[in-house]
Order: C-alpha cells, then structure tokens, then sequence
C-alpha cells in the first residue's frame, strides 16, 4: 500500500473510532445511573466500567442486583454475556503480537466495537490500528461518562421515576438486542429465551430466569442453518 | 465487602479471563463451528430476557404497569431506526406520561 493511500485509511480508522465512541457514550451515561439506582457507590460503579468494561455484562450485574438477585446470579448473568469476548480473542490474537505485558493490556479493551472497527480492514498493521483506536477511546470516554451519569442522578430515585427514567435500563437491553433481530436464529433464540425467563419468574429466586434464558439457545435449533456461517 | 463489590470482583476476573485467552494464551486456534454458533446467539437469550424481565418482574411476581408502554415505545423507535438517545428519551417520556395519566 503507498503511503498516501495508508494515511487516508488510516484516516477513516480514526473517523469511524471517534463515532462508535460517540455513540456509547450515552450508555455509560445510563451506566452510571443505573449504578447509582441500585445503591452501588462511586468507587464500584467506576471499578465496574474500568475493570469490566463491558457495556451490556456491566448493565446485566448491576440490573440483577438491583432486582434482588444473588451475587451469583448477578455475576453469571454478566459473564454469560461475556463469552463473545474469546471469540473475539480468536480473531483479534493474530494481530495482538508483543511482550507479555503489551497483549495483556491491549486485551482490556476488547469490545465489541473495537473489534469492529479493526475487523473493517484486513491489512494486519491497520487491524492493530483500529483496535487500539477505538478500543483506547471507548475506554477513555465510558469511564468519564459513567461517573458524570453517576453523580448527577446519584440521590435522584424521585426524579428518575418522575421522568421515566427507570425504563432506560430495560430500553437499553432492546436496543443493544435489535441489530441481532434481522437474523431469524437470532430472533427465535430472544424471544425464547425471553418466554423461558418470564415463565420462571413466580418460581425461581431473582435473577435464576434470566439465566435459563440461555436454554433460548437451543430453541434456535429448530430453524434452518442458515447456508453460509455468518 | 459489600455485594456489589463481590459482583465487581468475580465479574471484572472472570471477562479478562475470556478477553485475554485468546491473545495471551491460546494464539490463533479456531473454536469448532457449534460453539461458535452458541457464542454467538448467547446474547440475543440474555439482552431479551433482562429487557423483558426488568420490566414485569417484581420479585417473584408479574406486575404490568407504565415501564412496559416505555418499553413498547422504545421498541417503535428502534423500528424507526433512531439512534440510542432519541430512544431512551422517548421511552422515558412515555413512561411518565403513562404514570402522569394512569397515576
């Protein structure tokens, strides 16, 4: 690739950073309200966002507890929703090369859309480049949003439900859930999970029926493999 | 240490964990095709059923009341494809208006 052609994609990379981490920011906004909703104080809603950080795993723990869920439960349900993270691990490991402590760093920042927005170039260098960038300024902008969300609704529980704010968590799961829709094994797999969870309620402490939601899974078997493996 | 703390603690170790074996540990290897399919669907059964049950549980019980309009509201905005801050104001605006006139 010349170097003119390297400098516009690299660019781009920089361009489609900045507007991922636009678009997040307002979930760490909600993050950090909906940390200090369930009683969690400064410190751990900030501990989440810095060692988790993982926007739907840290919204699921903090949504469970919340309801009165055990910390099992809460737990569990975040990490379920974790595991895509090894997966984007075997994709993203042939371009995270360096010393130990290097590739243990960059792997914090191992998001969705920093493995989106590397995996929209094929060139290994620019791969790199685009992790690092939008990983790296997700990172920075989720942290500073989750505690400007934390103080100013800290003390607010009135003033949340007075403007319906409450229903931000729950909107917050079906817009991260919508993308996946369009798929049809996608679609079977969520609402079946969701009737299995809803079913349970009367009889499952907190926080159990939303992880038998993962029997949903299997539900996605009756529909036909689709023919190309996405 | 209080529960959240515990949460913050097995939750931030158990991610790292699955974010860093690939890169730190198991290199470039591929995960069988099933498995595969089960990490990636994982999600859609967990974001469904948390949206549904944070909205209609109440303990052991189902109550329906204005957090389910906002909900359905939020859901019509997505259909429209609004970005993600027209469709939480517009669910919360709905819900306290469901709130205001049901009381």
């Amino acid at each position: 690739m010349n170097p003119t052609t390297e400098a516009a994609t690299r660019r781009a990379i920089r361009r489609q950073a900045a507007s991922v981490t636009g678009a997040v920011a307002p979930f760490a906004l909600v993050f950090g309200a909906a940390a200090s909703r369930a009683s969690l104080s400064l410190i751990e809603a900030m501990g989440f966002s810095l060692f988790v950080f993982g926007g739907s795993s840290q919204f699921a723990a903090v949504e469970v507890l919340g309801d009165g869920g055990s910390v099992g439960a809460a737990a569990a349900a975040g990490l379920l929703l974790n595991v895509r993270s090894l997966a984007f691990g075997m994709i993203m490991a042939p371009v995270l090369t360096g010393a130990l402590w290097q590739r243990a760093l960059m792997s914090q920042v191992m998001i969705d859309e920093s493995t989106a927005v590397a995996t929209a170039n094929t060139d290994p260098a620019l791969r790199r480049y685009g992790y690092l960038a939008a990983g790296i300024s997700v990172f920075v902008v989720w942290n500073v949003m989750t505690v400007i969300g934390f103080v100013a609704f800290s003390d607010a529980d009135d003033l949340i439900t007075d403007l319906g704010l409450d229903v931000a968590g729950p909107a917050t799961f079906l817009a991260l859930l919508w993308p996946r829709l369009a798929d049809r094994r996608q679609l079977v797999t969520a609402v079946s999970g969701a009737a299995i969870a809803l079913a349970l309620v009367p009889f499952a402490p907190p926080g159990v029926p939303v992880l038998a939601s993962m029997l949903g899974v299997a539900m996605a078997r009756l529909v036909a493999e689709p023919e190309a493996t996405s | 240490m209080s529960d959240a703390t515990i949460v913050l603690v097995v939750l931030a170790s158990g991610t790292y964990a699955l974010k860093s074996a690939a890169p730190l540990v198991l290199g470039r290897r591929e995960l069988p095709g099933a498995v595969r399919t089960m990490i990636d669907l994982l999600p859609a059964a967990l974001l469904a059923s948390l949206a549904i049950v944070s909205v209609l549980a109440d303990g052991r019980s189902l109550v329906v009341d204005a957090r389910l309009v906002g909900l359905i509201a939020a859901g019509f905005a997505l259909w429209r494809r609004a970005p993600f801050v027209v469709v939480i104001i517009v669910a919360s605006m709905v819900t306290a208006l469901t709130r205001l006139v049901v009381g």
